[in-house]
């Protein structure tokens, strides 16, 4: 538990930590059950475009795995020991009935293994529409951006079929224009933190990402802007911490208390790439003219980097992390990456020899999503912590 | 994935005229392929690394590019048992133990001085065509070269058929991609202009050589089966999905294996293995998975010791699925190669993958399903379970699971697969006992 108590923020805090321990989703189960006919539609890490579904009149919903909480039974038979953990996690969720309310599941192209669950999805769910997001390794507005905004009405016409409702561009712009919002906030939030980090620790920034995944944007919205206006009004110790990134944790999710524990190490996060989906388009998609032309527009040119998204400029590879150092006023860099996780495994060479020429410290460790042991994490985040400080005192 | 140096010669003189034929042939193809690779800087020829799923040889080929495939060099380590230091080399610099063996058995030979199969020092590319047809680690382990390199990259990014078909959308997309991106920076690269004639030529070649491949690959329904479809079928599709597609070569090569494989059929004859002759046919199966390089011989042995024999396999359909009917159009050349790299076997989804180890199953009347699930390989790995089960299920025959790695020696146990197997072929034992009592 986080000690909320009494802060201006605790009850908010509070309201996400149960949504993210509840491993059921009554929140989402609520929503479907308030009105006959709505729709639930699932998706995977890192990122799909969750307006369409929302302009579908149907809740989106992020699943990111299992985490520490929930005992996987059924799906370790699913998987090898040298396949990381999220999969054999929803597997679980699906074969114990927690997702049984979930009409729709999307499954993004971030790797070989979620692109893999997707088939299995089909195989196993029968009763549920999967599809796969084929999201454009091309970034040329008539090559990839066509591609995509083919793809997106593809999915359009999905949506439209699982619900028997047409989507209007009208209700595409209006969803674009109410995800403009969650997304400026969210970004507002990091830069809160960023500026005073101090006053909002990362586990309550995480659990607030978290949220925004299980219950309706609007809501989050609220959510959102009350916390952060309670946040910046409210006064909590200032400690000696070092500021640091934290890269490699875009699908299967640190457990929170790997993120406490950095943060009681010493260490303050002011940026990370958890919950990506919050924050994909960097800057606010039109909401005018062709909508699915604006969202394909803005993944080819406005989304944030990450491993599974192809870099065409050598020049700009890795220049993300250090463009996030810079900004964030960052001393360094923790890569955290899930086991087996090949994506970002393989990327973590090429970044590292990017934060080296900019002179940029940085240490890795290696998670899952259900790690319990953090002492020798806490050592390591604790050592860094003390050596920034050291480099940055000679 | 593939191109392996042929099978030591192994039966009699007397019936060994075509087989001599196509296995010098290889042998010589091969040879004659590294030297040329290994006199570039000499010669000054142009060199291109790319990949082996959905690899698009003719359009190099239209280039005078010389085709590096470092999946094939990662193979030809395993084989000649180098590939364990080279894992080792490239996890010393940094590498996570976790990722793929493949790219860490390139990284690690580039480390150690590139040194090719023939002795000599491969060159350094030219060019990196990532294709990634079918995995998603191709991406990464280009970039990875990228960063050494530093040279032209291009990217063609192949569609996944997620929803079990191709769209005109993915085909116009590949083509738009091959129009505007990777044609003009071949072209770039190699100083030589696109002529769409003289890859329709090569295409016009391919289609004989995929012709005569998919008569060899099937020639396992006979019974016996004269070919082993996994560890011969290795070597059978060494030409096809390397450096030769499109050229009079592959064409030859074709020609003398399935006459090699016609005269077994007539003299009712098994497999060739690097014992000779395989004894009697005692099961058949089917094999999903690539194979282990780095005890490639032992692990064949285990299977033609106890008289199975392979009469599929997936691994030889991740160069092309040739066997479904598709082949190069010359009609339609760039939309031909879309398609070539859209229907790879791992670009295909789950369910389709399901489809097709339980057809061969009913096709090549086989005794069951066996998966090597490589350590390594998220993309064939990840699902095999389930697809076991379906299987399974789908065709009432036994299936098994055995696990080791492509080229990292560590995780090859031969006790441990010996007894597998051996359980396994009791299993379809008694299920035919079974099968015998219920008639
Ligand atoms: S954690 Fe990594 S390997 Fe596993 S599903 Fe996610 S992206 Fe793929
Ligand atoms: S993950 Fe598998 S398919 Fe991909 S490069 Fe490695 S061995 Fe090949």
């Amino acid at each position: 538990m986080l000690d909320v108590s009494g802060s201006a923020t605790g009850k908010i805090v509070e309201r996400c930590e149960a949504l993210f321990g509840d491993l059921n989703f009554e929140a989402a189960r609520a929503w479907k059950a308030a009105q006959p006919g709505r729709k639930v539609v699932g998706y995977m890490p890192y990122y799909v475009p969750r307006e369409l579904i929302h302009a579908a009149g149907c809740l989106p919903l992020g699943i990111m795995g299992g985490g520490d909480q929930l005992e996987v039974i059924h799906g370790d038979a699913y998987y090898q020991s040298y396949i990381c953990r999220i999969p054999r996690s929803t597997i679980e969720l699906g074969v114990s009935g927690r997702l049984d309310f979930v009409d729709g599941m999307l499954f993004p192209s971030i790797c070989d293994v979620i692109r893999n669950l997707s088939g299995m999805w089909k195989l196993m769910f029968t009763n549920v529409a999967s599809r796969y997001v084929d999201l454009p390794q091309n970034f040329e507005d008539n090559v990839g951006g066509e591609f995509y905004r083919s793809d997106l009405k593809e999915l359009v016409e999905w949506l439209e079929h699982l619900t028997g409702r047409t989507v209007t561009d009208e209700a595409l712009r209006a969803s674009i224009a109410v995800f403009n919002i969650n997304r400026q906030l969210v970004r507002d939030l990091y830069a809160l933190r960023a500026a005073e980090p101090w006053k909002v620790p990362s586990a309550e920034v995480y659990l607030l990402s978290r949220a925004g995944l299980v219950i309706p944007v609007e809501e989050h919205n609220a959510m959102l802007k009350d916390y952060i206006a309670a946040a910046a009004g409210q006064d909590r110790p200032m400690k000696d911490n070092s500021r640091v990134v934290v890269s490699g944790a875009f699908c299967e999710q640190p457990p929170l208390n790997l993120i406490k524990s950095i943060e009681l190490s010493g260490c303050y996060i002011v940026d990370d790439d958890f919950v990506l989906v919050n924050r994909w388009e960097k800057s606010k998609v039109p909401t005018e003219g062709d909508p699915l032309l604006n969202l394909a527009r803005a993944y080819l040119h406005d989304s944030l980097s990450m491993a599974a998204k192809y870099e065409p400029n050598l020049a700009k590879k890795g220049q993300h992390l250090v463009e996030s150092v810079r900004v964030n006023k960052a001393e360094g860099v923790i890569f955290a990456m899930p086991s087996f996780c090949d994506p970002a495994l393989l990327d973590r060479p090429m970044l590292q020899n990017v934060l080296k020429a900019a002179n940029i410290p940085y240490i890795a460790f290696k998670y899952a999503e259900n790690s319990g042991q953090m002492q020798p994490i806490r050592e390591q985040a604790g050592t860094f912590a003390d050596s920034i400080k050291l480099w940055s005192g000679a | 994935m593939t191109l392996i140096t042929t099978p030591k010669k192994a039966s009699k003189a007397s019936d060994d005229v075509l087989k001599d034929a196509s296995m010098t042939k290889q042998k010589d193809m091969m040879a004659r392929h590294f030297d040329r690779l290994s006199d570039a800087p000499q010669t000054g020829a142009k060199v291109a690394s790319t990949f082996v799923p959905g690899n698009l040889n003719e359009l190099l080929m239209c280039f005078d590019l010389v085709n590096n495939l470092p999946e094939v060099n990662a193979i030809q380590s395993g084989l000649r048992k180098q590939s364990g230091a080279y894992v080792m080399e490239a996890e010393k610099h940094g590498h996570s133990e976790d990722v793929c063996t493949y790219v860490k058995s390139d990284l690690g030979m580039m480390a150690k001085g590139q040194i090719g199969p023939n002795g000599r020092r491969l060159p350094d590319p030219d060019v990196l065509l990532l294709s990634y047809t079918g995995c998603f680690t191709f991406m990464k382990w280009f970039e990875l070269l990228r960063e050494q390199y530093k040279c032209e990259t291009v990217m063609l990014h192949t569609p996944y058929m997620g929803d079990g078909k191709i769209t005109k959308d993915m085909v116009a997309y590949m083509v738009k991609q091959l129009k505007q991106d990777v044609i003009p920076k071949l072209e770039k690269v190699s100083g030589v202009k696109f002529d769409i004639d003289r890859l329709r030529e090569y295409l016009r070649k391919s289609v004989k050589a995929e012709e005569d491949l998919v008569w060899v690959l099937q020639s396992a329904k006979t019974k016996p089966s004269p070919i082993d479809a996994y560890f011969g079928g290795i070597y059978y599709i060494g030409p096809i999905f390397g450096a030769f597609r499109g050229t009079d070569d592959a064409i030859e090569y074709y020609k003398f294996l399935r006459a090699e494989i016609e005269q077994r059929i007539k003299e009712g004859k098994g497999p060739v293995t690097p014992d000779g002759d395989m004894g009697k046919e005692r099961y058949r199966l089917v094999v999903e998975g690539p194979p282990n390089y780095t005890n490639f011989r032992q692990f064949w042995k285990m299977f033609y010791d106890e008289g199975a024999v392979v009469v599929a396999s997936s691994y030889t359909k991740v160069g092309g699925t040739y066997d479904f009917g598709f082949r190069h159009n010359p009609d339609a050349p760039l939309e031909s190669l879309a398609e070539y790299c859209l229907n790879v076997y791992t670009n295909r989804n789950l369910p389709m993958r399901v489809d097709m180890l339980a057809n061969y199953i009913e096709e090549y009347q086989a005794d069951g399903l066996l998966i090597n699930s490589i350590k390594s390989c998220n993309s064939f790995s990840a699902g095999q379970l389930l697809m076991m089960r379906e299987v399974e299920k789908r065709t009432g025959k036994p299936a098994a699971f055995i696990e080791t790695d492509l080229v990292d020696p560590r995780y090859f146990s031969a006790a441990n697969i010996k007894n597998r197997l051996e359980s396994y072929f009791q299993m379809v034992e008694q299920k035919r006992a079974g099968a015998r009592s219920a008639a």
